[in-house]
């Protein structure tokens, strides 16, 4: 309402000047006078307190921007993923075989255990020992890492990377030690 | 003022944008090099409208370097509802933080790949809400910063009422974090910034935590590392190192979150 009063007040003595007849003659004035009539936008005053019931209800509606979709892999992040999935599927065989000795005692002690996989075939046999060992050999040589960090070993970028790369080998190495033990 | 006048036309010549017409020697026109950029686009007066990727393909011999200077080619030439934000131009404000070929940078310092098969795709920083397009809230980050009380505290100031003197090898210790520029890149690219933001600081605020505690200056060490101890505020960092790697200044926040962790330990 303010600002459109405003307009009202200040239009008067700017018409006068626009439409006399002398200076109606001016091409610039005349551009002027004509957008000056076309204008149609209507401005809406709000107090200032406003602001934060708009802004409230724009930042209801934001979206979140996307996130490890889009972020590039690096071996930075996929390394702190893989230890944290190897950890975890580790812990699950570890905690999920022991409740199954506990509630059945008869099929899961270590005769039926060895009998159960002696009659596999080779192939499942060395597929499910690579299975084991690679997330064991990962989990075991980076967690040597974490303690290298913790003691503030490595903390440069060129050491986590080094490091990095040293686990991935070692994994392999071990991994391929342990498959053909 | 009509020495002005006849002086205009070349003046006029002098500032357009076609000056290599004007040059003694004829310089060949370089050849098109158009190169595709996708670049996140939502718009808060549309907000039922999903997040999209739009394309704009450029020619990169009529543009700067940088990828800032392709976005505001774009904002300028081709599409001015593009919206970013920039202001130095030189990776010393933070402004043009944005996540580019899924990389935390800022825009003026990561150069385009002037592979014309790829694209190169621009996203807000990660896991911010979107204000708008390029532009993320910033808000909870600039909190955060403000919670660790980034200020030198030192209720004795010299008797002399000159300046807190300092040894140089106190004032070593300080290199490498008074150079944080809150762009934000290392906090957005932390994915436990991602999923704990609301009680994890995140590797920036972090850092200046500790460029406050190791600040000989400072006497409130005490205090401030007592607000640190507890599961979320620091402990939430798993060493994951996405902040060293992307920080564009090339500082290292998880060097002096890992100092914090050890001499949190030691208390």
């Amino acid at each position: 309402m303010m600002s459109t009063r405003a307009l009202h007040s200040l239009g008067s003595p700017m018409r006068k000047t626009l439409y006399s007849p002398s200076l109606a003659r001016n091409q610039s004035l005349i551009r002027i006078r004509t957008t000056l009539a076309k204008r149609t936008v209507q401005t809406e005053s709000l107090p200032a307190s406003a602001s934060v019931d708009i802004l409230n209800k724009q930042r209801l509606l934001r979206p979140s921007s996307p996130h490890f979709t889009i972020y590039q892999p690096q071996l930075t992040w996929l390394a702190s993923i893989a230890n944290r999935a190897t950890g975890g599927a580790l812990s699950a065989l570890l905690y999920g075989f022991s409740l199954a000795y506990l509630v059945a005692p008869g099929t899961f002690d270590s005769v039926h255990v060895v009998e159960f996989v002696a009659g596999l075939p080779d192939a499942a046999k060395y597929a499910g020992k690579a299975l084991l060992a690679a997330p064991f050999a990962f989990h075991g040589l980076n967690g040597i890492r974490h303690l290298s960090w913790d003691m503030g070993k490595f903390m440069s970028l060129k050491g986590v990377y080094q490091t990095g790369y040293a686990v991935l080998a070692g994994t392999a190495v071990s991994t391929a030690v342990l498959v053909f033990l | 003022m009509s020495l002005l006048s006849r002086r205009l036309p070349r003046l006029a010549r002098q500032f357009s944008s076609s000056a290599a017409r004007c040059l003694a020697t004829p310089v060949a026109d370089k050849p098109v090099l158009n190169k595709e950029f996708k670049i996140y686009r939502w718009n808060p007066d549309e907000p039922a409208t999903k997040p999209t990727l739009q394309s704009y393909t450029i020619d990169l011999n009529q543009t700067g370097p940088m990828i800032l200077d392709a976005l505001i080619k774009i904002k300028n030439e081709v599409d001015p509802t593009l919206t970013f934000r920039r202001s130095c131009r030189e990776g010393i404000c933070g402004s043009c933080a944005m996540n580019i070929d899924g990389q935390n940078t800022l825009a003026c310092l990561c150069r385009i790949d002037r592979n014309e098969a790829k694209d190169t795709k621009i996203y807000p920083l990660p896991h911010m809400y979107v204000v708008k397009d390029l532009v993320p809230d910033l808000t909870l980050f600039y909190k955060q910063y403000k919670s660790i009380k980034p200020y030198l505290q030192n209720p004795n100031p010299p008797a002399d009422g000159t300046e807190f003197l300092q040894s140089p090898e106190d004032r070593k210790k300080l290199d490498g974090m008074y150079e944080c520029i809150l762009c934000a890149c290392c906090s957005t690219s932390c994915p436990s910034y991602w999923w704990n933001q609301d009680e994890y600081l995140g590797p920036a605020t972090l850092m200046q935590a500790y460029r406050w505690i190791a600040d000989s200056r400072d006497t409130h060490t005490a205090e401030r590392k007592e607000v640190l101890q507890n599961e979320m505020s620091l402990y939430r960092c798993h060493t994951i190192f996405n902040c060293s790697r992307t920080c564009p200044k090339g500082l290292n926040p998880a060097l002096a979150i890992a100092r914090i962790k050890m001499e949190l330990a030691a208390d």
